[in-house]
């Protein structure tokens, strides 16, 4: 029953744009592509986690929103089962995180906080050795697309070391893409990066969301979660405290919120009006901003 | 096989680290090369041995000396590997879960047996000669190697459980130290009693009476025995505590 629940959900997401599809297909435990029931975690005395539940429909964008130590990267850790729940339950693609580890491994993949790049090899030999390890035959061939899909194939034959934050955080994300996972982890993926590669990091969530791969990043930017997902959780006090579209979280936000929300992106694009001209970045990049623009 | 092709690409990753970082292999190089230099050409007139070649002497000592600051390297690789978070990818994906562990044990060993050629080719300069064959060549290597494997285990606990750079280097202090408390330069019945029982009960000192022996051409089957006993030993604990600190 599980195995074929995975294939289908395989199928369909190597066809590409199922989004739409998958939200309507009824309510059986297949659609979800992450259920969390009754989490609980604690390091020592602190109690993280006092029973978190959400469920993440296949093709969704899911933010989780939380402030410093909520709990967003211990969450995290344990649906990529690097950490053991204390209880609860915890399935990935129809797999339990603790029976089916190896099963839910094959599913995702994981960006973590920081990135978790070998910076002692290229660009180009970080996304081939992933792909290595993930059994993909011609693994040079797909480390170029995936180079060249994040910019990065002019600097993919140096060290990462001589890397900016933002090509580092490019190339993660490239590596955690290798093999076209089903489910994406993504921790925080803008924080440290300026505007312009966070609007770069952004496009890039969207394409992969509008070819069927389900997503579940974490920020701290209120913006982020507003442009990006299609629904939004708050972890707080080791609990979710709201889940919901973001109509409907508007509805629960004080209207003082609201007020620093709105305001955040107008110093966004005063910044990069005055600095996008000096920059010598991708022409990609720079149409990002002027579209930016327009739109506001 | 998934096994074997997963420790593989991540063996292959981590010998470009080493070949990247030269130094690793120079500074490991260096300063047993130097103490050789200095015994041999310094001291050497006023040591007692009985031996008529003190190069032949010492380098065993020499060896170990070289192969223990090299596992500090092994531990600062296991450390930054942790750090980076590159334990955490490596974890979430769908790779044999011994292959990583495995993969930073061989590099540890490949590196050390660079560093015992490097050694002993200078060694070979100085005037080290050996009458051995090629059988006890071998056996002398493996009981090397042995001594690679047991205290890269140890460079497993320190990397794993490091909390700084500093501290996941600093267990092969003591290690590189060891051979002046044993056998390895000087015999030990000159030494003071309580040094003396120290030394003749210690690690090194079976193991380098073991290579000595085997080098000219004498096995001491007993000192060889004892030295892969040691060795097994220091192993078995080593990656019984360092699966925990995992
Ligand atoms: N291995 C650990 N040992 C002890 N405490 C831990 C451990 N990992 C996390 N914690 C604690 O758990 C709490 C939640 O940490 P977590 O990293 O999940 O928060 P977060 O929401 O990701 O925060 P941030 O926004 O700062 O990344 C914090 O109080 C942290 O100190
Ligand atoms: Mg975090």
């Amino acid at each position: 029953m599980r195995n074929i629940i995975n294939n289908a959900y395989n199928t369909s997401n190597a066809n590409g744009a199922s989004t739409a599809n998958n939200a309507h297909n009824g309510t059986t435990n297949s659609d979800f592509a992450v259920s969390v029931t009754g989490l609980t975690k604690a390091f020592g005395d602190v109690n993280v986690l006092q029973g978190v539940d959400f469920t993440i429909t296949r093709g969704e964008i899911f933010a989780l929103l939380g402030s410093n130590g909520a709990g967003k990267t211990t969450t995290i850790n344990i649906l990529s089962t690097l950490l053991k729940p204390d209880a609860g339950n915890v399935t990935v693609c129809g797999f339990d995180a603790l029976l089916h580890a190896e099963k839910v491994r094959e599913n995702i993949s994981l960006t973590g906080q920081f990135a978790a790049v070998d910076t002692m090899l290229t660009g180009r030999e970080n996304v081939v050795l992933i792909a290595k390890l993930r059994g993909i035959p011609k693994s040079s061939e797909v480390a170029d697309k995936l180079l060249a899909d994040f910019g990065l194939t002019d600097a993919a034959n140096r060290l990462v070391s001589t890397y900016s934050g933002g090509m580092t955080r490019r190339l993660d994300i490239a590596m955690s893409l290798v093999g076209t996972p089903s489910v994406i982890f993504l921790d925080e993926p803008t924080t440290g990066l300026d505007p312009e590669a966070r609007l770069e990091v952004w496009r890039m969530v969207k394409n992969l969301a509008n070819t069927g791969t389900t997503i579940l990043l974490t920020t701290q930017y209120l913006d982020e979660a507003e442009q990006l997902a299609d629904r939004i959780a708050i972890l707080h006090a080791g609990k979710i405290i709201a889940n919901g579209t973001l109509q409907e979280l508007k509805k629960l936000l004080p209207p003082a919120k609201r007020e620093y929300i709105e305001k955040q992106p107008s110093l966004e694009d005063i910044f990069l009006a005055i600095t996008h001209n000096t920059r010598s970045e991708c022409d990609e990049r720079d149409e990002q901003v002027k579209h930016s623009k327009e739109v506001a | 096989m998934k096994m074997l092709r997963d420790t593989y690409a991540l063996f292959g990753r981590l010998l470009k680290h080493v070949l990247r970082s030269p130094d690793t292999i120079i500074t490991v190089t260096i300063m047993p090369v130097a103490i050789m230099l200095l015994f041999v050409y310094v001291f050497g007139g006023a040591i007692e041995t009985g031996a008529d070649n003190y190069v032949n002497y010492m380098l065993p000592g020499i060896l170990l000396m070289s192969i223990a600051s090299g596992t500090a390297y092994t531990s600062v690789r296991l450390f930054s590997d942790r750090e980076k978070g590159l334990f955490a990818r490596f974890n979430s994906m769908p790779i044999s879960r011994s292959s990583l562990l495995i993969a930073h044990v061989l590099v540890s060993i490949v590196s050390g047996l660079v560093t015992v050629f490097i050694i002993t080719a200078i060694a070979l300069i100085m005037g080290f000669r050996t009458n051995a064959g090629i059988l006890q060549l071998l056996t002398a290597l493996a009981v090397l190697t042995l001594f690679m494997f047991a205290l890269t285990w140890l460079a497993v606990i320190a990397g794993l459980g490091a909390k700084s750079v500093d501290g996941a280097s600093a267990f092969s202090y003591p290690l590189i130290f060891l051979p002046f408390i044993s056998s390895a330069f000087v015999p030990t019945d000159t030494m003071p009693f309580a040094v003396r029982v120290f030394a003749e009960h210690q690690p090194v000192t079976s193991i380098v009476d073991a290579i000595r022996s085997l080098l000219c051409a004498t096995p001491a089957y007993n000192a060889i025995w004892v030295s892969i006993a040691w060795c097994v030993a220091i192993s078995v604990v080593g990656w019984l505590v360092g699966r925990r600190v995992r």
